[in-house]
């Protein structure tokens, strides 16, 4: 069977489309510095004596060196030292941010998923429940979230609680909006078919609405994955927590005027960390629902 | 009505019994339609009852209602001697629809042991032991580990119907189970439902489009009427089992397609109400 070789190759096309995106944004890049940006000079071409002059067309504000580097700077930057006199670049000094602010937003994920599947179950079982709580669920997503994040560190106290949290209640209303699509997807016939068998409703959620439900669980949990990743940068600010990706972004913010490589090195390694977690979620897709005729590409 | 001809069942034991059965559906602004009127019909252990005539006439809705699907708006409906509903509580139903219903999630041998699972009592090997069986009986032993995508719209109907046996019900209910096949494919079909009820001496109650299908496969075939759905004739099919190719060839086969589709066409008063007809409920 190739099932599972199909799975594969979904996850690949997944990848490579991923990596024509980034290289795609890079090439956009470097051609807005080449039209609008600062001049440059390259002297003694590999060994040769020769040198290249560039004096891009037009000049912006926006697209010099100080607001928007060139992409080799940036890598550059990465591999220097985070602060002079000291060991750790900042590539190294990144992903370990990266590490800890994805624990964050993976805790708030599987915290937000288990609340959006239960939140889920109970809606499509009791229309009262749907009808009493889904304005609230609905109401709760209205809130900004930079307004909500001062709002639950003084609820919760600074540290790691309040940035799970943030990342939560990112994570479980796409969740909970599909997974309620996904439990009423079975064909109606297929539920008739269950109480022809006298099935109870237990039995028909674990045999009929919870398997048919996993194509719209995962499509809510790849777009969660990202909203996780964000929610926990965000929350680490109030939050005061101090070894994740949102405090690299406020220290470097601050180092703006003299050295914006490194604000846009941080970001550069905040969008891969999300873009990892999505192909995380793509392959458990990919891996759940191999065998099913349907896979979603 | 006092015209239709009541045959008795085939034998003493009543599988199916319905008097004075009445639906009625509600209709947006207030007026309902008239589905099914005054439906009377016993149905013998062991019978092999069809149902025919054009689309709409209540066919479907009928067979619903004797599984319990859905509730008459009067009449009574009984099964193995019980109301309809405690007949599903006691898993008596075995249902195979136009489509196939399965599940992808599963492979072929997990869809037809889905029944036995929702149902206490049957041991793990016991399981396992009849969803090969019924396989076997349905030429599908070689595709257990199948998924259902991976097979023709033949042999997924096949998976339905070995489902839908496998708990052994005392009826079976299959609702144009055929109608989405091909000819070719429905003529070796007929052949393999009569086989498992032979061996199975299950009761079936069978919703058809078609006159050649109806004959072939029942004992008796039900022709109803449209708008509101009633029965008009009850006409014995007394060809001898087992049915084999060579029944239909038969001189008597072809007299009695002519019974069935006279019996329709005269619903209609004949003529060009009857062409309408066939051409509405494609029967033909
Ligand atoms: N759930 C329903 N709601 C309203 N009308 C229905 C419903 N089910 C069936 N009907 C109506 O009842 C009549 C009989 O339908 P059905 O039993 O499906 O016919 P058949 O199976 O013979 O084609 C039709 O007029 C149909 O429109
Ligand atoms: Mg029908």
């Amino acid at each position: 069977m190739t099932d599972g070789r199909s799975a594969a190759r979904g996850v690949l096309r997944t990848v490579l489309l991923l990596g024509v995106f980034l290289l795609v944004v890079g090439v956009l890049w470097e051609a807005f510095k080449w039209l609008f940006g600062d001049p440059w000079r390259l002297d003694d071409i590999l060994g040769t004596g020769l040198s290249y002059y560039h004096q891009p067309p037009f000049d912006l504000l926006q697209a010099s060196d100080l607001q928007l580097p060139h992409l080799w700077s940036i890598v550059g930057a990465l591999m220097e030292p985070v602060q002079r006199n000291q060991e750790q670049t900042l590539l190294g000094y990144l992903v370990s941010a990266a590490a800890y602010t994805w624990a964050e937003a993976l805790i708030g994920f599987a915290i937000g998923t288990l609340i959006g599947v239960t939140l889920a179950a109970i809606f499509v079982h009791s229309l009262f429940a749907e009808r009493a709580f889904m304005p609230y669920v609905i109401a709760s997503q209205a809130i900004p979230i930079v307004a909500l994040a001062p709002i639950i560190v003084v609820g919760f106290g600074r540290g790691l609680t309040s940035v799970v949290i943030i990342a939560t209640y990112l994570t479980f209303f796409p969740v909970t909006i599909s997974q309620m699509r996904g439990l009423r997807s079975p064909d109606p016939r297929a539920l008739e078919l269950m109480r022809s068998y006298a099935a109870s409703r237990w039995q028909v959620f674990w045999k009929v609405r919870m398997p048919a439900s996993l194509p719209y669980l995962f499509t809510a949990l790849k777009v969660a994955a990202a909203a996780a990743i964000v929610g926990a940068i965000i929350g680490e600010g109030p939050g005061g927590v101090k070894d994740g990706l949102g405090r690299a972004i406020v220290n470097f913010n601050q180092q703006y005027i003299t050295g914006p490589e490194k604000l846009w090195a941080t970001i550069l390694v905040a969008s891969i960390t999300g873009i990892l977690f999505y192909v995380c979620v793509r392959i458990a897709e990919a891996i759940t629902l191999r065998r099913r005729g349907s896979t979603s590409a | 009505m006092s015209s239709v001809p009541v045959t008795p069942p085939a034998s003493d034991a009543l599988a199916v019994r319905l008097a004075g059965v009445h639906k009625s559906f509600p209709v947006k602004g207030g007026s309902s339609t008239v589905a099914l009127e005054d439906i009377g019909l016993d149905i013998g252990t062991g019978e092999f009852v069809s149902l025919i005539g054009p689309s709409g006439c209540g066919k479907s809705t009928l067979l619903r209602i004797v599984g319990d699907l859905i509730e008459p708006t009067a009449g009574t409906v009984e099964v193995n001697g019980k109301p309809a509903h405690q007949a599903r509580i006691d898993r008596d139903y075995g249902m195979v629809f136009q489509a196939p219903v399965l599940f992808d999630w599963r492979t072929v041998e997990a869809n037809v042991r889905l029944p036995l699972e929702l149902m206490t009592g049957a041991a793990g090997a016991d399981r396992d032991r009849r969803v090969r069986e019924m396989l076997d009986l349905v030429g599908l032993a070689d595709f257990t580990r199948h998924h259902p995508h991976q097979l023709s719209g033949g042999m997924q109907q096949r998976v339905a119907i070995a489902r839908a046996l496998v708990f052994e019900p005392a009826l079976l209910l299959m609702d144009e189970p055929f109608g989405a096949l091909d000819e070719m494919t429905r003529e070796r079909l007929n052949g393999e439902v009569l086989k498992v009820w032979a061996r199975t001496g299950t009761t079936v109650i069978f919703v058809t489009h078609s006159i050649p299908e109806a004959v072939f496969l029942s004992t008796r075939v039900v022709v109803m009427s449209p708008r509101p759905g009633r029965i008009s004739e009850i006409i014995d099919i007394d060809l001898p089992q087992p049915r084999t190719e060579e029944t239909r060839e038969s001189e008597r086969y072809f007299e009695l397609v002519t019974q069935v589709r006279e019996a329709l066409r005269a619903q209609h008063g004949g003529g060009a109400s009857a062409a309408r007809a066939r051409a509405e409920g494609g029967i033909g």
